[in-house]
C-alpha cells in the first residue's frame, strides 16, 4: 500500500463534501471503514470522495464520461476513463473489498456479466438500481400507456441510457441464476427512506430503488 | 519533444535564421562551455553498465533545480525532458534566449509550483546541453566521441538520473513527471525504482515506440546521415555542421508534433509575404516558411549526433519487452500512484497508447488515474497552455500532497500577455 493511502492521513485531512445524496449515504453505510473500494460509474466522484474522507477507504473509480473523470482527478481522486461492460475484465480477482455500482446496472450492455465481474473483483458488491416494478411506473404504463418518466428514470425512451431495466423480483432471479448471494436487501422509497425487504410483493411495488449487498454464493 | 522551436508562429519572419551561437556549441565539449546551472560527475567509482552491454563512466550530468528542498526531502519533483528538450525548462534558454520549454507548467502558481516543490530537470544521457553525449571528448582517445559514443536507451537515461537523485540525497521523489520521451522515462522510473517514486505522471507517451514513430525517426536520421557535412559522424573534427540534414529532420519531426487542425488554423493556405504564388520553389506558403525556420533554428541549438542517439533511444523503448513481453509485469505490486494523461488530437502518442498503459496498471490493481484532455494542438499540447490539463494535474498532485501533509497548490491565472507559447500567427 502506498503511504499516500494511509487511512490515518486520509482521516486527518477529512473535511469536504460531507452532505451527499441520501441514496449515496445508504450505500456508504454498507461499506466497512478502512476497506478497499472500487466505484464503477463514479460520476464526478461525490461518493468516492465521501468514502475516502469519512470512511477512510482506499478508493478507486471507473467512469465512462471524460468530464466526470477529469472532475474526479482534479479533486485528487484515482479515477480512470472506462466502460463497465469492457474494462472490468482487466481487474484481477479479489482486488477490492467492495465494488460499488450505483444506478448504473440498467445502463450496461450485459448486466449479468457485469454483476459477475463485481463479485469476482470485490469480496462484496453494493448494487443499486431503479425498480421498474415501482407502483408509479406501473401506474403510468397502465393509465397513460406511455413509457414512464420518474425521478430515477428521467429521460424519454428514445434518449435514455437505460437499456436493461428490471424489477426487484427480476434482479433477485438474476442473482440466483448467477450464483450470487444477497447479504442485505433494501428498498429506497420516494422519501429516500430505506426499508429492509421483507415482503417481496410490497418491496417490488413500493421501492423506487433497490439496494443490495452481494457476494459470490460459493465464497 | 520540442521546446523553444515549437512556439513562435514564425510565418511573419524571414525563413533565414542566424547561427550566432552555433560556434559556442559545435566542437566545444560540455566541460568547456559556460552553461548556467549545476553539473555533477557520476559513476566515478565504477562505470555504469548500459543496456547495450557497454559501460560508461565517469560521466557528467548537467541539471537545473527550481524551488527549495524541504527538511524532510519529501517535496522533490523530477521532470524528464523530451527528445530535444533540456534542463532549462523554467528560465530563458542560454543558447536561444527563448522562454523555458515548460514555463507554463513550472513556477509559482503553476502545477509544478516552485513555492512548494523542489523541481529538478537534468539533461539526458547522450544530450548536448552539458550532460555527456557524443559531442564530448572520449577520454580514451582525446577526440570527440562522435559516432563511437555508446548507444544509450531510455533505461540508461533513467539509471543516470537515479545516480543524480542519489547524489542529491533524495530517498524518494514526490513525483516524476514528463511528456513524450519524458513520459517514457517516467514509466521506466516507476518500473525500475518503484520504491523511489511516490507519484508518476506519464504524459502524451506510450510504453513502446510504434512502427510509425520509428519510421519518422528513421527519415530524420537518414536526412542527417545523407548530408555530406555529417562526415560519417565526425563533423566536429572538420568543423562542419550537417545543417541541411538536421533542418530536414526537424521539419519532418515538427509536423508530427502538430495536428492537421492546428496547421490549418495557424497557416491555412496563406502565402508568405506575397500576393500570388511565385511558380517556383521558394517558401510561397506560410507553412513552408514556418517549417524552414523551425529547421534552421534547430541547428543552432542541437547537436546532430545527439539527435541520432536520442531518437534511437526512443526507438528501442519497449517496457513490456523488458518484462517478458507482459507490460503489467513492469508494475506488479507497484506502490506508485499513477496519473496517465493524453490529448485528443495527438496522433504521435495517441490516447489508445495511453489506454494500454492504463489497462496494464489496472490488471495489477495499481493506483491509477487516467485523463484524456480535449485539445486540437496535437502532440505539442503538453507544452502549451491547456487549462484543463493543468487543472487536472494540479488536482492529482494535490491529492498526493494530502497524503503526505505537503501544502496544497492553487493555480493562478497565467498572464496571457506574457504567454511564452502564444501563437503569434493567428
Amino acid at each position: 500500500m502506498s503511504p499516500l493511502d494511509s487511512p490515518a492521513l486520509r482521516a486527518k485531512n477529512a473535511g469536504k463534501r460531507a452532505d451527499i445524496r441520501a441514496d449515496l449515504l445508504l450505500i456508504a453505510d454498507m461499506i466497512e471503514p478502512g476497506s478497499r473500494v472500487l466505484d464503477v460509474g463514479c460520476g464526478d466522484g461525490v461518493l468516492l470522495d465521501y468514502l475516502i474522507h469519512f470512511r477512510q477507504v482506499t478508493g478507486r473509480g471507473l467512469e465512462l464520461s471524460q468530464e466526470g473523470v477529469n472532475a474526479c482527478v482534479s479533486h485528487g481522486l484515482s479515477v480512470i476513463q472506462g466502460d463497465a461492460d469492457l474494462d472490468l475484465a482487466d481487474y484481477p480477482d479479489g482486488t477490492f473489498d467492495y465494488v460499488v455500482l450505483s444506478r448504473t446496472l440498467q445502463a450496461t450492455q450485459n448486466p449479468r456479466e457485469v454483476l459477475e465481474h463485481l463479485v469476482r473483483i470485490g469480496t462484496r458488491a453494493v448494487v443499486s438500481f431503479p425498480n421498474f416494478g415501482y407502483w408509479r411506473i406501473r401506474w403510468a404504463l397502465l393509465t397513460r400507456g406511455r413509457m414512464p418518466v420518474t425521478r430515477s428514470l428521467p429521460d424519454p425512451w428514445w434518449e435514455t441510457p437505460n437499456i436493461h431495466l428490471c424489477t426487484i423480483r427480476d434482479f433477485l432471479e438474476l442473482c440466483e441464476a448467477g450464483g450470487i448471494a444477497i447479504e442485505r436487501a433494501l428498498t429506497i422509497g420516494a422519501d429516500n427512506r430505506a426499508e429492509p425487504i421483507g415482503s417481496m410483493r410490497r418491496a417490488n411495488l413500493l421501492g423506487q430503488d433497490g439496494l443490495f449487498l452481494l457476494r459470490r454464493a460459493d465464497r | 519533444m520540442t521546446s523553444q522551436d515549437t512556439r513562435p508562429g514564425t510565418a511573419d519572419r524571414p525563413a533565414a535564421a542566424g547561427g550566432a551561437d552555433s560556434a559556442a556549441r559545435n566542437g566545444a565539449p560540455a566541460g568547456e562551455r559556460h552553461l548556467p546551472g549545476e553539473q555533477v560527475v557520476l559513476a566515478a567509482g565504477s562505470p555504469m553498465p548500459l543496456d547495450s552491454g557497454a559501460q560508461l563512466g565517469p560521466f557528467t550530468v548537467a541539471y537545473r533545480t527550481y524551488g527549495t528542498l524541504n527538511a524532510e526531502k519529501s517535496n522533490a519533483v523530477l521532470v524528464c525532458h523530451a527528445l530535444t528538450g533540456d534542463q532549462y525548462m523554467a528560465e530563458p534558454h542560454p543558447v536561444t534566449g527563448r522562454p523555458g520549454w515548460w514555463e507554463v507548467m513550472v513556477g509559482p502558481g503553476r502545477p509544478l509550483d516552485t513555492e512548494r516543490f523542489f523541481v529538478i530537470c537534468a539533461n539526458v544521457l547522450g544530450g548536448c546541453m552539458g550532460t555527456t553525449g557524443p559531442q564530448d571528448l572520449d577520454p580514451a582517445t582525446g577526440k570527440p566521441w562522435g559516432p563511437t559514443f555508446p548507444v544509450v536507451t531510455i533505461g540508461d537515461m533513467v539509471r543516470a538520473q537515479k545516480l543524480l537523485v542519489d547524489h542529491l540525497g533524495i530517498a524518494r521523489l514526490f513525483a516524476v513527471v514528463g511528456g513524450s520521451m519524458g513520459g517514457m522515462q517516467v514509466l521506466e522510473w516507476a518500473a525500475r525504482y518503484p520504491e523511489r517514486v511516490l507519484a508518476a505522471v506519464p504524459i502524451a507517451t506510450a510504453a513502446y515506440h510504434t512502427a510509425q514513430n520509428i519510421a519518422f525517426h528513421e527519415v530524420g536520421r537518414q536526412a542527417i546521415m545523407a548530408d555530406p557535412d555529417w562526415d560519417e559522424g565526425w563533423y566536429q573534427l572538420s568543423g562542419k555542421t550537417p545543417r541541411r540534414g538536421m533542418a530536414v529532420a526537424r521539419m519532418t519531426a515538427h509536423v508530427t508534433y502538430l495536428s492537421e487542425q492546428a496547421l490549418h488554423r495557424k497557416f491555412g493556405r496563406r502565402l508568405q509575404d506575397r500576393q500570388k504564388p511565385s511558380f517556383g520553389f521558394d517558401a510561397d506558403f506560410q507553412v513552408e516558411s514556418y517549417l524552414r525556420h523551425q529547421g534552421s533554428s534547430f541547428v543552432d541549438r542541437f547537436d546532430a549526433n545527439s539527435y541520432l542517439y536520442i531518437t534511437r533511444a526512443m526507438d528501442y523503448f519497449d517496457l513490456a519487452a523488458e518484462h517478458g513481453g507482459v507490460l503489467a509485469d513492469a508494475f506488479r505490486r507497484s506502490p506508485v500512484r499513477f496519473c496517465v494523461m493524453s490529448f485528443t488530437s495527438d496522433w504521435l502518442f495517441p490516447t489508445s497508447e495511453a489506454k494500454r498503459i492504463v489497462h496494464a496498471l489496472n490488471s495489477v490493481a495499481a493506483d491509477v488515474s487516467f485523463v484524456e484532455c480535449d485539445s486540437d494542438k496535437g502532440h505539442d499540447a503538453f507544452l502549451l497552455i491547456e487549462p484543463e490539463f493543468h487543472e487536472t494535474l494540479n488536482g492529482f498532485l494535490n491529492g498526493c500532497c494530502e497524503g503526505l501533509g505537503l501544502p496544497q497548490g492553487q493555480l493562478r491565472p497565467l498572464d496571457q500577455s506574457h504567454d511564452p507559447t502564444r501563437d503569434r500567427v493567428t
